[in-house]
């Protein structure tokens, strides 16, 4: 494996992230998704929102577009139909992805318009300093929830099936190896792929829910997750499955447009 | 597509045919009255001509989706109305701070809220104006005949390209939805500004905010030969954000000064009976249309009456407003609005007490006879 410096802009460095943050780790999986993939730096689009795990996008020497809060699969969805050949990445937040972005999240599945979805999911708005997002479990503290969220969390696997992802799975910044085999896959399906990937907040999260450190977190994630087929519902009771859920071929976006333009476009 | 040049269209078709004329490749919109036959058109025309046409699950995303294919060299736009064009102003603004050339439509309607969806306004002056947070500023256009909007449409594409800057194409529902005559212009008959791209060679560093001589910032298409970054901070040449405060200020008064400087290049108007006008109409859109009726008529009875029609609003253009108001007594601005362009005028001439308001705000083309009656309140002459 190459070296995967060749894939930072090092001089933008230090990057904004705390120590143990969990959102390093997908960088780095990411990278070396792309680099087991033999891609060219120039094939790559990386269309990120606003957020901690948004700012991911700046420090990679791809074409990188940093947009709203919320809208990055909005915009990625302008530049991929104005130009199909390119293959564009879209990191977000669980918060970006689906409180304020949730309209887009379920419409670009809905479409499946080939773009490749990453959550970085750390149960909180990690960037605003620690509210709860809709991905915080009912219960657990942030800075807006003093006395626990009464909220019902999201589950991301759920939504992107109901609304048509062809390509889904969950991960975590523990399993990295999965992770890189799975974005693997994510970048090369084509339609509109969602990986999420647990990811640990030991600043805001950790903290206020007394998770420990960041390695800590990170246990939490290999103890309380387990291969996807491996356990019935009830064994598996509050763990959750990692692996891949949907993987499946349906007309993509931009080809069924394309298909629209050689039935009635100017020859 | 007939021989003939000549057409008897909506507005909104207009809107669109011109778009086409201008370049139009990518469309994303919602649907929303007054606007909607625009998108209705060009779902129809964009894939027979080599465009992209995309219906969005909303308006924030229709914006965000033109920026996102603007940045990748093809011309684009998005047609609303007021509740769609408040909520496309956060991405506006993105495309006022990371320089991107696009054109957005916004087919007034009576507001706030929402408002009178079939009915006229021009109630989103200032929204255009000021509708995104922060200091910036923004070319606006408007006109009184589809003859004009045609010809506005191409200029804003034009403009936008030339100052790599958001457009807004500011109609109303009057004009939209009406029918009139238009002749299509030849091709290069309005000249057409294409986008202006690098010369700096693939593999070279391309620096996507670093101004050539003559202060316009070349693009490369994004996805293509170079690879840079994009954002909505505060940034570098690179395009790399960052907060440090000379460059923040440079990067600040270059937003705005690459438009504020440039007024008299922006400014589009026409000017009737200026020379001996006691009695100076100023109107815009369809509103001018009523304006310029009754300033013809009262002339048949020897009024000294002369009018200026606005078709830029934004950047306002203050000089040529003093200039042509100089020697008028009364100074009437004619709109459908509490005042918005009135107010202006008021900063921009050297008597404010001149200035008059004939306005209409209950969802009805101001008519002839209201200006008037206007004019004889104005005139002290009772109605
Ligand atoms: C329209 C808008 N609303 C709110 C914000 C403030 N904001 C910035 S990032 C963020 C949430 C970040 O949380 P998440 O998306 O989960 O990403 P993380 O920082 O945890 O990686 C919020 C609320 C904003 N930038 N724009
Ligand atoms: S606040 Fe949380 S999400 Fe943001 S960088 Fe720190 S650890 Fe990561």
């Amino acid at each position: 494996m190459s070296s995967m410096t060749q894939y930072l802009r090092t001089r933008f460095m230090p990057h904004i992230w705390c120590p143990g943050c969990g959102h390093g780790i997908v960088l780095s999986g990411l990278l070396r998704a792309i680099d087991a993939l033999g891609l060219e730096k120039n094939d790559i689009v990386i269309v990120s929102g606003i957020g901690c795990s948004s700012r991911l996008q700046g420090y990679v020497d791809f074409h990188t577009m940093h947009t709203l809060h919320g809208r990055a699969l909005a915009f990625a969805t302008g530049v991929k139909f104005g130009r199909p050949e390119l293959k564009i990445i879209v990191p977000m937040g669980d918060g970006d992805a689906l409180a304020i972005g949730g309209n887009h999240f379920i419409h670009a599945a809905r479409r499946n318009i080939d773009l490749t979805a990453i959550v970085m999911n750390n149960n909180i708005y990690g960037m605003t300093g620690g509210q709860f997002s809709p991905m915080t479990d009912t219960g657990k503290k942030a800075t807006t929830a003093p006395d626990g969220t009464i909220d019902r969390p999201f589950d991301t696997v759920s939504i992107a099936t109901a609304a048509g992802a062809t390509f889904i799975a969950r991960t975590t910044t523990y399993h990295v190896h999965q992770m890189i085999q799975i974005l693997k896959k994510a970048i090369v399906h084509r339609g509109f792929s969602v990986v999420e990937i647990l990811s640990q907040c030991p600043t805001y999260y950790g903290r206020k829910n007394n998770a420990g450190s960041a390695v800590d977190m990170m246990n939490w994630f290999k103890d309380n997750t387990y291969k996807l087929g491996t356990k019935t519902a009830e064994e598996a009771g509050e763990m959750k499955a990692l692996g891949i859920f949907i993987e499946k071929d349906e007309p993509e976006y931009c080809d069924r447009y394309k298909t629209i333009i050689q039935k009635v476009g100017s020859p | 597509m007939p021989d003939s040049p000549i057409r008897f269209l909506q507005g909104n078709e207009v809107l669109a045919d011109a778009a086409l004329y201008a370049g139009l490749k990518f469309f994303a919109g919602y649907p929303i009255t007054p606007s909607t036959e625009t998108a209705e058109r060009l779902s129809y025309l964009l894939p027979r001509v080599g465009g992209k046409f995309i219906q969005m699950e909303d308006e924030l995303s229709s914006m965000c989706a033109i920026i996102g294919a603007s940045l990748t060299g093809l011309k684009a736009m998005t047609a609303t109305s007021g509740p769609g064009f408040s909520l496309m102003q956060e991405a506006i603004g993105y495309a006022v701070m990371a320089e991107i050339p696009c054109v957005i439509a916004d087919v007034q309607r009576g507001g706030p809220s929402t408002g009178l969806p079939t009915r006229v306004s021009q109630g989103d002056v200032m929204q255009a104006r000021w509708g995104t947070h922060g200091d910036h500023s923004i070319i606006t256009l408007t006109a009184s005949n589809h003859q004009d909007m045609f010809t506005m449409t191409v200029e804003a594409f034009n403009l936008a390209e030339t100052f790599r800057t958001p457009v807004i194409l500011l109609f109303d529902e009057v004009l939209a939805h009406m029918r009139e005559k238009v002749t299509i212009p030849e091709k290069d008959e309005i000249p057409i500004v294409d986008r202006l791209v690098t010369s700096v060679p693939r593999g070279t560093d391309y620096h996507p905010y670093f101004p050539r001589e003559d202060g316009r910032l070349p693009m490369s298409d994004f996805g293509g030969s170079h690879r840079y970054n994009v954002t909505g901070l505060f940034h570098d040449m690179w395009g790399f954000p960052t907060d440090k405060p000379d460059v923040v200020n440079e990067l600040m008064h270059h937003l705005v000064n690459k438009i504020e400087n440039r007024v008299s290049i922006i400014q589009r108007y026409k000017e009737y009976h200026i020379d001996d006008a006691e009695t100076l109409l100023i109107s815009y859109g369809s509103a001018a249309r009523s304006a310029r009726h009754i300033m013809e008529d009262r002339r048949k009875v020897g009024m000294n009456i002369g009018m200026l029609e606005l078709q830029t609003l934004w950047p306002f253009p203050r000089q040529l407003v003093q200039e042509k108001t100089k020697n008028a007594k009364y100074i009437v601005v004619v709109e459908m609005n509490m005042g918005q362009i009135e107010n202006e005028v008021r900063a921009s001439v050297n008597h404010s007490d001149s200035v008059y308001l004939a306005n209409r705000v209950d969802g009805q083309l101001i008519t002839p006879t209201d200006i008037k009656n206007f004019l004889r309140i104005i005139h002290g002459r009772g109605i």
